[in-house]
């Protein structure tokens, strides 16, 4: 008898878990899905948005850039979120127009693990060779050549690269594509690529933590990633012809620098963008929105919320070491939000 | 039922007279045939998706080693063989382990000292591998690459185990970790296996004069054989399968490579790292067929053990007293 | 073999086996001490009871994961734990020809099926015909992955039991029926549920399968066909991240889980203690 009852507590206990009522919302939950790099900067957006509209909670899980773009295609979730932007070919799949608004900058670094950790400074081309495994020490002449001042040990190179599908290589091998057309030719870009040589870490904290505990190992992680693990950055010859290192204000140097030329839909690649004051490795992140929405009131809400993200949302972004937009670009998101619509009426009118 | 099993009885058994004989017989049988038919449906499944890259590659899909997203080209060898080494290596470190400690959980211990650690065992199970992931890329190999491969290469570096630099990551440490997660199931179930075995079995054998070890291996292993098998392919499938705590320890590098402390790549880690950013419809395919040769792996590797047990003590089904 | 040697042979296999044992504890006490050492400064009241905050703001919790975590739970051993020993029941009693080996065989196989394949699998047959992730999902990914440890191990701890008893309780003319739900199961019951304990822990602290059926959610859920947070989802979210804020709450986030195990694994032990401890 005394089993039964102990039985019975235990499984009303269990019970009352689930029939206990999630303390009742009205409102509104929206989801997201995608990439990794921004979640820190969403999650404090999603967060301070509550108090700007308390009907609405955003819902962000960092679940990749791809499955981003493959949540967002399949209507699983409201929007998507990615480094990478959709290749036509994605888009035409999916079940309407999907809209690319950049959020905020990152920049992705070469970090090393050298005695002394000295300052370093590398052109895209000994990257490359690098990566492709044609220089393998440390002090190789293409090396010294351009750190006269360091003491470069006579250690391999233990190259560290991503083993995740992800954006940060994305955006590096993009860079890498575009200064060397060996790299072009033999490894090509995207989010996952034929590595010729070198360890793959799991994620940005995969590789830096990689670096950190490998005497001689160079990889590349997010600025983020390098700056809260007390790791060394390299500079980076730019397209203007200066090393430049990577900063918060050299990241949205390179933005600004290609907000001339900015395309229509946002879909730009920012590697290696013109300018004395930008860093060649920077690129945008966006979050994916269709243009016109299935659902009225979701749809105003998530309107509403890309306005106040790129106004108001932007001023976050320095603390958590991401680039802001610059100014001509917001102008041009200003325009894109408003071409949101709900069955054909814009969603953000007369602002 | 074969509620009566010692008694030699005709392969088929007369249809039962009362209701809850049958009911119960029935009930018994659709839960049977719903696993079977979840596993089947799962199986049908990843034959489906797969069909785009057993089209585009055919068999060279099996042979070749090349794994390039980019170009689409992709082969299955480097990830077959990182699958079958690290769950290899996690099998020869655990399997004494575990069966030592659950002899020693179950026949040796101290009556009192007994359901804590057995708890504790339990317990380990329940670390979400990336928690030893973590603990792998912190701890475990920082020690192998400044203490453990050094020493090993100085001492047994003429062996192409032991060669090449060590890095800490790679072959070696996920192994290490895989064994550490696949010992509490081999124990924790050999454990209530060994508790399971009458004590008459090993009243006689102390009658006939055995020490405690040989009462355990005469009386208590033989007759629990089955179960430990079951407990030992329970690790194994574990092991095959793990995902996130290898992927982030064995280097990640799609190569086939001897040494131990080469870095290698597995299926299901190929599987968990690039699925969510395969967008191509051949990427995904091919991602999946890795998949589907998992389980053609895992299905060959349980029929192989099988045999093994099968042909060293016969049939493992039949039930003694 | 002459006494003596014996007797040494002995000594030495019952050392090893001590030995076996404390490696064995060993990794346990190391991970557990890692843990504790990292994040143990992270458990506090904020931890249980508030929602997650952004980084740099003090006072984030993981109270929603710990409850998306307990609730994902339950609904996976209340799909997979009856289906499980059902089935292992049916592999150690039944005579029929061809079901039970092919039963057994593919439940072997799919215990070696990566979780994240599984997680896919639930996503093809539960998120895409809903359109949207739910707790629903990740109960049913976790319940197929629990299914075969459970299933194996009432198989082999209920034939174990030995046909004495049974016959015993048929000698008294006991229906079948009966003496296998009152005499064999009592008697197996400690090694089910060591086995529904062991299949517990394993998914408690899956990630992977999750991912893609029940998503995660930074709040609260709204019903079990919504998104639902929890813990080994958010540890790694947490894990991945540049900030040692983060981290720590990551860390203690794992010990939390542990606990939350170590309660659930004792109240299923205390609600099945009895007389029935094994036949021993």
């Amino acid at each position: 008898m005394r089993r039964w009852l102990r039985a019975m507590v235990l499984v009303l206990t269990g019970c009352s878990w689930l029939v206990a009522p999630a303390p009742a919302y009205a409102q509104m939950l929206m989801n997201g899905a995608g990439a990794t790099f921004p979640y820190p900067i969403y999650s404090k957006w999603f967060d301070e948005y509550t108090k700007v509209d308390p009907e609405v909670r955003f819902n962000y899980q960092s679940i990749g850039s791809g499955g981003g773009i493959k949540q967002v295609t399949s209507r699983t979730v409201d929007f998507g979120a990615t480094d990478g932007p959709m290749t036509d070919e994605q888009l035409k799949q999916a079940p309407g127009e999907l809209l690319h608004i950049p959020t905020v900058l990152g920049a992705v670094v070469a970090t090393y693990n050298l005695p002394g950790a000295p300052k370093l400074k590398f052109t895209g081309d000994v990257l490359a060779d690098i990566f492709l495994g044609k220089i393998t020490k440390w002090n190789d002449a293409k090396i010294t050549a351009l750190n006269p001042g360091a003491t470069l040990p006579d250690q391999p190179i233990v190259v560290v690269h991503r083993s995740d599908g992800s954006g940060t290589t994305y955006i590096w091998v993009d860079y890498l594509s575009k200064i060397s057309p060996e790299w072009q030719q033999k490894v090509g870009k995207g989010t996952s690529v034929n590595w010729p040589v070198g360890l793959g870490g799991k994620g940005n904290e995969g590789v830096s933590g990689q670096v950190k505990g490998q005497p001689g190992a160079l990889g590349y992680v997010e600025l983020a990633y390098a700056v809260k693990n007390n790791l060394p950055v390299a500079s980076i010859k730019n397209a203007g012809g200066k090393f430049v290192e990577p900063t918060i204000a050299t990241t949205t140097a390179a933005a600004a620098g290609a907000a001339k030329s900015m395309p229509d839909d946002f879909r730009v690649s920012l590697t290696n963008a013109p300018g004395d004051d930008a860093y060649p490795v920077a690129s945008f992140t966006w979050l994916l929105v269709y243009k016109d929405q299935p659902n009225e009131t979701k749809g105003r809400a998530l309107a509403k919320f890309l306005w106040w993200m790129s106004h108001d949302g932007q001023k976050y972004a320095d603390d958590l070491l991401y680039a802001p937009l610059p100014g001509p670009v917001v102008k041009q998101i200003e325009g894109k939000i408003k071409q949101i619509t709900y069955q054909g009426k814009p969603l953000m009118a007369g602002r | 039922m074969s509620v009566v099993a010692a008694i030699p009885q005709s392969a088929e058994r007369a249809a039962p007279k009362n209701i809850g004989d049958r009911a119960l017989r029935i009930v018994l049988k659709a839960a049977a045939l719903a696993i079977v038919l979840l596993v089947l449906a799962m199986a049908f499944e990843m034959v489906r998706t797969s069909v785009p890259s057993m089209r585009t590659f055919g068999w060279s899909f099996l042979v070749t080693s090349t794994w390039d997203p980019v170009a689409e080209r992709f082969g299955a060898i480097p990830f077959v063989y990182g699958t079958l080494v690290s769950s290899f290596l996690a099998l020869l470190i655990a399997v004494p382990l575990g069966l030592g400690a659950a002899i020693y959980l179950a026949e040796l211990a101290p009556a009192r000292i007994r359901p804590p650690i057995a708890f504790l065992v339990e317990l380990v199970a329940a670390v979400p591998s990336v928690i030893y992931g973590l603990w792998g890329i912190f701890v475990l190999a920082p020690l192998l690459r400044t203490w453990v491969q050094p020493a090993l290469g100085k001492t047994l570096g003429y062996l192409p185990l032991f060669q090449g630099p060590p890095y800490g990551v790679g072959m070696l440490a996920a192994g290490i970790i895989l064994a550490i997660m696949v010992v509490p199931y081999i124990t924790a179930v050999s454990r209530e296996v060994l508790l399971a075995v009458p004590n008459t079995q090993r009243e006689a054998a102390l009658a006939l004069g055995a020490t405690r070890w040989e009462t355990t291996r005469i009386a208590v292993l033989r007759y629990g054989r089955s179960g430990l098998v079951g407990a030992i392919l329970l690790g194994l499938g574990r092991a095959l399968g793990e995902t996130m705590a290898v992927t982030m320890v064995i280097g990640n590098r799609p190569e086939v490579a001897i040494s131990l402390f080469a870095p290698g790549y597995t299926m299901a880690s190929v599987i968990a790292n690039e699925f969510t950013e395969a967008t191509s419809e051949i990427y995904l395919s091919a991602l999946i067929e890795i998949g589907l040769l998992l389980f053609v792996l895992t299905i060959v590797v349980n029929a192989l053990a099988r045999l093994l047990v099968w042909s060293v003590g016969g049939p493992v089904k039949t039930v003694r007293e | 073999m002459t006494p003596g040697v014996r007797r040494r042979v002995n000594v030495l296999m019952s050392g090893l086996a001590a030995v076996a044992a404390g490696l064995v504890i060993l990794p346990l006490l190391l991970i557990f001490g890692f843990l504790l050492w990292q994040g143990a400064s992270a458990v506090n009241v904020d931890f249980f009871t508030h929602l997650p905050k952004p980084v740099g703001e003090v006072g984030g919790g993981m109270a929603n994961a710990i409850v998306g975590s307990l609730i994902l739970i339950a609904l996976a051993a209340a799909l997979g734990l009856p289906l499980g020993i059902l089935g292992g029941v049916y592999l150690a009693e039944s005579r029929d020809r061809h079901i039970p080996w092919l039963a057994r065989f593919l439940a072997d196989v799919l215990n070696g099926v990566p979780s994240i394949v599984i997680g896919i699998f639930a996503y093809t047959v539960m998120v895409l015909p809903m359109r949207r992730f739910s707790a629903l999902a990740g109960a049913f990914a976790l319940a197929v992955i629990m299914l075969p440890i459970v299933m194996r191990t009432s198989e082999e701890l209920v034939r174990l039991v030995p046909a004495s008893l049974r016959e015993a309780a048929l000698a008294l003319g006991i229906p079948e029926w009966k003496v296998l739900l009152r005499v064999v199961l009592p008697a197996a019951r400690a090694g089910i549920v060591t086995g529904a304990m062991v299949a517990i822990a394993r998914v408690a602290g899956e990630t992977a399968p999750l991912l893609f059926t029940a998503f995660g959610n930074r709040f609260w859920h709204q019903g079990l066909d919504q998104p639902i947070a929890a813990l080994p989802l958010q540890i790694f979210a947490y894990a991945i991240a540049p900030y040692d804020d983060w981290h720590r709450q990551a860390w203690a986030g794992a010990l939390v889980l542990i606990g939350l195990v170590f309660v659930v694994s004792l109240a299923a032990r205390m609600a099945t203690s009895g007389r029935f401890t094994g036949v021993r």
